[in-house]
């Protein structure tokens, strides 16, 4: 297995990442690299903060310890205008698409485009329907979004990302909830759009066979830790029982498949009493005990 | 224990919370300039926020005035003074009832809807994503909806109290018998413009304010579930009513406690 040493070619470095929500640790003090040019995946259970990982690098989230430089800079000390000047150069593909609902396709891949830059109307047009084109949704221009499918959703929201020509994307879980058609048309985009335009491409996903199709590298992450790392095929053949159960889809192994709770006989017995409780279910009362006579 | 626990950290979350929309109004009011230079952003949100509570605060108001002329009529003829119901329409809706009823309405129709729409923006990640594109969220989608909301809570006050001195006007006169001059001359005569007047708007500038800043702010915080957005819309409408009651009661102090 190939550690990424770190160096020039890398457009994102993250660097002994530490990041918690309340008392629960999301990352442990990870450093992953992200090489220009290439696809690089992050793979693991639900849950292990891959989302949280890609707001992290968009500078939405701040991290308790440690750096994230993207192209040189570290996102976390820029001032609001540099860093909104960095974002501009950076796209991101949301898991839900994103798409502004109250305006059309053709308005959501012109958004960005009229709010940064002073282009022309019939200039902006014309950019906003190579994107379009670029998806394969040019004939789409004109729905709503509440129109679209789940998929087509994600390729409008894919070519808005595209509409600044930025330097790299982030996707966020891009084949959750696909069929197969559209999750084929989204695997050849990612990678087609990554080649033809230069892109610096990183994928969050748990589909560990289309992202390992097209990913030049892979992390696996489970419970805020790298456990494993290296190109598809060193991935497959790792000995590593963490990814090895990712990879295969075992029920339970390392990532146990209950979640950490006390004795289940306990537990059926026992009655908590919550009557100030914050945990308390929203909504919920305490069943009034009734007399029979 | 438990109970002061709870009382503690109820506590600490409500300052928490009075801090967060605090600098959330901050970032709302500086955001006001960049709406001024894009006014379409701001009639877009006039004619959401404004126009389309029309019709609720112009058939409100209609019948409120209605009310006030037929109540009015029943106790000033046991002085034999029906010739003032003018005054006595007029006076309750310009000084309290258009301000505090149309401010009401306009939360419930206009502030619900507002909060409604960002909880759900956050919810389906709109506002993160206009983040990403570098996109200011908070100058973008929030200060347009303030400024209409702002701006338009005054007109639709006025709007309000006009409508509800012809609905006095159409019970009283039409129906009961009042003379129609002495119910415009009485009302000209007696109403100033400075104290009744001027009082009334500022009145509905302020809870135009504070409504719009109320929505707004719940939208935003809102826990972005469907749970989440249905409580903070709630949140809204309650905390709305509860502000724009308290605050009519020091707002009438200062401005009629020395009468």
């Amino acid at each position: 297995m190939n550690n990424r040493s770190h160096n020039t070619n890398n457009l994102v470095s993250v660097n002994n990442l530490t990041f918690s929500r309340g008392t629960r640790k999301i990352f442990d003090d990870i450093s992953l690299e992200f090489e220009r040019g290439k696809i690089t995946a992050i793979m693991g259970p639900s849950g292990t903060g891959k989302t949280t990982l890609l707001k992290l690098i968009g500078g939405q989230l701040f991290p308790q310890t440690g750096n994230i430089m993207v192209n040189g800079r570290d996102v976390h000390h820029l001032k609001r205008d540099e860093l909104y000047t960095l974002r501009k150069r950076m796209g991101m593909l949301f898991q839900s698409g994103a798409l502004l609902t109250d305006i059309t396709v053709f308005d959501n891949v012109a958004y960005p485009l009229r709010e940064h830059s002073h282009l022309p109307e019939s200039m902006i047009r014309s950019l906003v329907l190579m994107k379009l084109e670029a998806v394969g949704l040019r004939g789409a221009r004109d729905l709503m979004p509440n129109e679209l499918s789940g998929g087509m959703a994600r390729r409008v929201a894919l070519a808005r990302a595209i509409a600044l020509d930025p330097m790299m994307i982030m996707y966020d879980e891009p084949f959750t909830g696909q069929d197969p058609i559209s999750m084929g048309a989204l695997v050849h985009l990612i990678k087609s759009l990554n080649t033809t335009l230069s892109l610096t491409s990183i994928v969050v996903s748990h589909d560990v066979h289309e992202t390992a199709a097209i990913a030049d590298y892979i992390y696996v992450l489970s419970e805020g830790k790298v456990v494993g790392q290296g190109t598809p095929q060193e991935i497959k053949e790792s000995p590593s029982e963490w990814v090895q159960q990712f990879m295969n889809g075992a029920a339970d192994g390392p990532v146990h498949f209950h979640y950490p709770a006390k004795d289940y006989m306990d537990d059926l017995l026992h009655t908590e009493k919550t009557l100030f409780s914050r945990k308390r279910l929203i909504g919920e009362k305490p069943a009034k005990r009734r007399r029979y006579s | 224990m438990e109970f002061f626990q709870y009382l503690g950290a109820a506590t600490r979350e409500s300052f928490t919370k009075l801090g967060r929309a605090s600098y959330f109004l901050i970032g709302m009011l500086s955001g006001i300039s960049s709406v001024l230079i894009r006014p379409c952003l701001l009639l877009k949100q006039m004619h959401s926020v404004g126009v389309l509570s029309f019709l609720i605060i112009t058939i409100s108001g209609l019948f409120v005035g209605m009310v006030l002329g037929l109540q009015g009529f029943y106790i000033l003829s046991r002085f034999g003074a029906e010739e003032t119901l003018g005054v006595m329409v007029a006076a309750s809706l310009v000084r309290e009832l258009g301000p505090v009823v149309a401010a009401l309405l306009f939360a419930g129709r206009a502030g619900s809807a507002l909060t409604a729409e960002i909880g759900l923006m956050k919810a389906t990640e709109q506002l993160s994503g206009m983040e990403m594109m570098a996109i200011d969220p908070i100058k973008r989608i929030i200060s347009p909806r303030f400024l209409a909301g702002f701006l338009s809570m005054p007109l639709l006050a006025a709007l309000f109290s006009a409508v509800g001195i012809i609905g006095g006007q159409i019970v009283g006169c039409g129906l009961l018998g009042v003379d129609d001059g002495a119910y415009w001359s009485q009302m000209n005569a007696n109403l100033d413009f400075q104290k009744d007047i001027i009082n009334g708007i500022i009145k509905s500038v302020v809870f135009g304010f504070v409504t719009s800043w109320i929505a707004l702010f719940e939208g935003y915080d809102a826990i972005p579930t469907a749970e989440g957005v249905s409580r903070a819309t709630t949140r809204t409408v309650v905390n709305s009513a509860f502000s724009i009651l308290g605050l009519d009661f020091i707002l009438t102090a200062l401005m009629f406690g020395d009468n």
